[in-house]
């Protein structure tokens, strides 16, 4: 059978720009135009409340503030107070992404690889509900089962002492009951495993099946295959996700305000009470007590987190930028 | 040292569509085997159960025999991943590993042999492969750039190169040179003329000129309609196939006549 090609009526004139897909391209780079700068408009926005409040607290001398506020050490700097919280805030997502990482994407492998089909989208769909649980309940869990009479944070601390304590990070008598910030970093831990979880999954199932072949048929075994294949191919995607899991870790605050046993030091004894606090749980603290320039003080560690968790981003978009070249987008 | 196929009564099955029926045919050691047919019929299919690659498709089996060199590939006691090892495979479209280099990639499966190799040895072998591949004067100044920054016809004799450097005792080919010019072409059935002394290979082809170039036997696949399994239609020495084959379809469809 053949078949002549029929030739479009307008002939060569189809080929100017109609009137109709002009509109609908304009509106849509407005569209997209127009969102990107909010985003920026929102964020500067954010930067420049915090900057306005918390400003009082910048410019007063340490001695006013120590006056003036409760809490505020006496013959501390401002700077010098946020120091402190700003380590505690750090060690502390440091701590829950370290427990937390290997776990997730552990788990994402085998939910992607491993587990049988039906059994894998029931895991998957379970992982995310975890993210759905309100902070509260997990501070109550980790209060409960981990800090309380016969938590088993007691044991798990004293077994990491014991083993550990010669790495500075494990030494120091471990805290009873367990509100350290380890502990605290443990719940942490949970309550970003399901993001975390969840981008990876998502990354590692779209490793192009032609690579996945191409190992296997080298005589890859599942494993070999992951390596080759999967890992790499995930890798910039895995950072993000962790990226993503230390931003909640960052800010979280209820989990951590009802678990830890605050102190304001720089202490790496992550097993002891009393050393380390994080600045949203002393935000959520100290706030309904404080007076105006308590509050402006509180802005002003809030703006510490603020840019703290805009580092963290930018270093996970130079981290994923960097072996872009090498990454399976091309 | 290159191996015999006899494959015995095989039904290649997508979970429960039978895709390729009742297929026997002896695939002699040390010779370039064609496969040819129209699209669909069952070729890519029927190739990757020789090295066990169907497999890797969920709910993809088989029934009937595959051996090589009368040892059966799907009894219980062969490990699939072993047999792979040995049956090196080159896809239809190119594949090389874009997180790694040029080097790596031309590596990567004999890394999964022997980890330990010595500089030394590591740099012949990528020569050595890349040469045979007919790559490696394009790509000597590059080798630790990725392997996705190649155009698709050096990808795909990048594949090939990774394909050769683990030495396998058969080499499967799906439609090699789709993707390349006609240069890349001459250059790939060249390194298929130099393979066949130690290798057995088995390429599929849209290409009758290039069936009858490089190949001794041809093997021509046929469906009957969609929703029908492909099946064998006959093999013979590749000069008979083209000259005086036995079956009308088969001439029908060297000779460009369907239906
Ligand atoms: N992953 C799959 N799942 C289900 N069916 C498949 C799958 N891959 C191929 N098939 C079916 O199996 C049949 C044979 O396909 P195959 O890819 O082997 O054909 P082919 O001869 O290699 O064609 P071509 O020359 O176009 O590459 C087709 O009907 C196809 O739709
Ligand atoms: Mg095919």
């Amino acid at each position: 059978m053949t078949t002549t090609p029929t030739r479009s009526p307008q002939g060569a004139e189809g080929l100017r720009r109609s009137r109709r897909s002009g509109v609908g391209s304009g509106l849509f780079a407005g569209l997209s135009v127009g969102s990107g700068a909010l985003i920026l408009v929102v964020l500067a926005a954010v930067a420049a409340f915090l900057l306005i409040q918390a400003w009082p607290a910048l410019t007063s001398a340490p001695a006013t503030l120590h006056e003036s506020i409760a809490w505020f050490p006496d013959k501390t700097s401002l700077v010098s107070f946020v120091g402190p919280l700003v380590f505690g805030t750090l060690l502390a997502a440091a701590i829950a992404l370290v427990i937390a990482t290997p776990i997730a994407v552990g788990i994402a492998l085998f939910i992607s690889h491993y587990a049988p089909r039906r059994f894998a989208a029931g895991l998957g769909y379970l992982i995310d509900l975890l993210a759905a649980i309100p902070s509260v309940v997990y501070g109550l869990w980790g209060v409960r089962v981990l800090v309380g009479q016969n938590g088993i944070g007691q044991p798990i601390q004293q077994v990491l002492h014991d083993v550990l304590g010669f790495i500075p990070l494990f030494a120091g008598t471990p805290a009873r009951p367990a509100r350290s910030l380890f502990i605290a970093g443990m719940v942490l831990a949970v309550m970003i495993l399901p993001i975390i979880t969840a981008v990876a999954r998502e990354v590692f199932l779209q490793t192009p099946r032609l690579h996945e072949e191409a190992s296997l048929a080298l005589g890859a075994t599942r494993w070999e295959m992951i390596r080759m294949a999967v890992l790499p191919f995930g890798r910039s995607g895995v950072v993000s996700a962790a990226m993503l899991g230390l931003g909640r870790a960052l800010g979280e605050t209820m989990a951590v305000l009802m678990i830890l046993s605050p102190g304001f030091t720089y202490s790496w004894h992550i097993l002891e009470a009393g050393k380390q606090q994080t600045i949203a749980a002393n935000i959520a603290a100290q706030f309904p007590e404080a007076n105006p320039l308590g509050v402006n003080t509180l802005i002003a560690t809030g703006l510490a987190l603020f840019v703290i968790t805009l580092a963290v981003n930018m270093l996970a978009r130079w981290i994923v930028s960097r072996r872009a070249e090498f990454s399976g987008a091309n | 040292m290159a191996q015999r196929i006899d494959v015995k009564d095989l039904n290649i099955y997508y979970g429960s569509f039978l895709a390729v029926a009742d297929v026997t045919m002896n695939i002699p050691a040390r010779s370039v085997t064609a496969f040819i047919g129209p699209s669909g019929c069952g070729k890519s299919t029927f190739l990757r159960t020789l090295n066990r690659m169907h497999e890797v498709i969920p709910g993809a089996r088989v029934e009937g025999s595959v051996s090589v060199e009368g040892v059966s590939l799907y009894s219980s006691d062969v490990d699939p991943v072993a047999v792979r090892r040995q049956i090196g495979m080159v896809f239809q479209r190119p594949n090389p590993f874009p997180t790694m280099s040029i080097a790596e990639n031309v590596l990567a499966g004999v890394r999964l042999n022997n980890r330990r190799m010595s500089r030394s040895d590591a740099a012949d072998l990528v020569e050595e492969s890349l040469t045979g591949a007919n790559l490696w004067n394009e790509v000597k100044d590059r080798l630790d750039k990725p392997g996705s920054s190649l155009s698709g016809g050096q990808q795909q004799r990048l594949c090939i190169a990774r394909a050769i450097a683990v030495r396998p005792q058969i080499l499967l080919m799906d439609e090699p040179c789709s993707a390349l010019d006609p240069i890349s072409t001459l250059a790939i059935e060249d390194l298929i003329q130099d393979l066949k002394d130690e290798y057995t290979i088995v390429i599929v082809t849209h290409n009758m000129q290039q069936a009858a170039r490089v190949s001794e036997q041809t093997a021509f696949f046929n469906i009957e309609g969609t929703g029908k399994p492909g099946r064998l239609i006959e093999m013979d020495d590749t000069r008979v196939m083209f000259s005086s084959p036995s079956r009308k379809e088969t001439e029908d469809y060297i000779s460009g006549r369907f239906g």
